[in-house]
């Protein structure tokens, strides 16, 4: 086979492999970055999918806040930001959940995501919230949860599963309906 | 002394400018910087999150902060997703060095295949044998011209 054949087919096998890698990456993204486009549509039809790992720290201080550390416990998971208008309205109705059901054995876990830390501690501040608030400025968190603004919030089971989900701002009935839920969950 | 006066005067004159240009203004920032929740420039958002972004801007502008400085912070807040440029550096230098590379590859192949079908079709034209002219023909030509010029 002379050289010239030999390069051709280099070539030929160079322009193939790059091709699939870009096709590769392109897939890659398009999975990872959508990887909760479908727990949406799970839990609307009575599915009860495991929860996305979580892992953040901890909004104020250098400790990690992670949802697994809190299996056994039902779990309202809130995203929300501070220049998030509803989230205002949320955020006492939370602080208020957080008190009544905590002896039974829930949590609520806020996440401020794509806010300033600043501006994110001030309105703790001023709301007076207890409870765990984590940290995630870039917003990696959102699209494993299949999120597309603020507020959203998901109610997790004891066992790490999630069971309901509100999109855009809940009510009190609401929230309180998916505690209930959430606790009984088996 | 007043001509040593006069002198760092004018220095001061001259420098001042200089320690300005390192200032950033809004406007250098609002078209470098994307709003993480609509992913569009910072100058065409008028998302909450913008309009914050911008506060928090006009505020390090007005302490004279440099560009790098407030783009820097905003990374830190809200990660490099936030650059509408991805930075030189790392594995960021692909997103710069592959559309190069990718238009000189293009060149290359393009002037290859130009020049190989340029050889291809001068090999396949057909010979032209010399085309003498017939000298009898030559010299009535040259009558009818001279006919022609009288």
């Amino acid at each position: 086979m002379s050289w010239r054949v030999v390069s051709r087919f280099a070539l030929q096998g160079v322009a193939v492999a790059l091709v699939a890698s870009l096709v590769g990456l392109l897939v890659w993204q398009m999975t990872t970055k959508d990887a909760g486009a479908g727990l949406v549509g799970a839990v609307e039809d009575g599915e009860k999918p495991a929860a996305p790992p979580l892992d953040l720290p901890a909004l104020d201080g250098d400790e990690r806040i992670s949802l697994a550390a809190y299996r056994g416990k039902a779990v309202v998971l809130n995203f929300w930001a501070s220049w998030c208008e509803p989230c205002k309205r949320e955020a006492p109705m939370l602080e208020q959940a957080w008190r009544r059901y905590r002896a039974r054995g829930l949590v609520v876990l806020g996440v401020d995501a794509q806010d300033f830390e600043r501006d994110a501690r001030r309105f703790v501040e001023r709301y007076g919230l207890t409870y765990p608030i984590a940290y995630d400025g870039p917003g990696e968190s959102l699209p494993r949860y299949g999120l597309s603004g603020f507020p959203e919030t998901w109610w997790v089971d004891r066992r790490g599963r999630l069971v309901a989900y509100s999109r855009g701002e809940f009510t009190r009935a609401e929230l309180q309906r998916n505690i209930e839920r959430a606790l009984e969950s088996a | 002394m007043i001509r040593t006066l006069a002198v760092l005067a004018g220095a001061l004159v001259l420098a001042a400018p200089a320690a300005a240009q390192d200032c950033a203004t809004l406007a250098d920032l609002e078209d470098e910087l994307i709003c993480p929740t609509c992913n569009t420039t910072l100058e065409l958002s008028r998302s909450p999150v913008a309009e914050r972004m911008r506060d928090y801007i006009r505020e390090r502008t007005a302490t004279c902060a440099t560009k790098q400085a407030i783009k820097a912070e905003l990374v830190a807040q809200f990660g490099e997703e936030v650059l509408a440029a991805p930075p030189k550096s790392g594995f960021n230098w692909l997103a710069w060095v592959l559309p190069l590379a990718g238009l000189a590859v293009a060149g290359v192949v393009v002037t290859v295949l130009a020049r190989r079908w340029l050889r291809e079709r001068a090999a396949a034209a057909p010979v032209v044998h010399s085309a003498r002219v017939d000298p009898e023909l030559e010299r009535r030509v040259d009558d009818e011209l001279a006919r022609f010029d009288a």
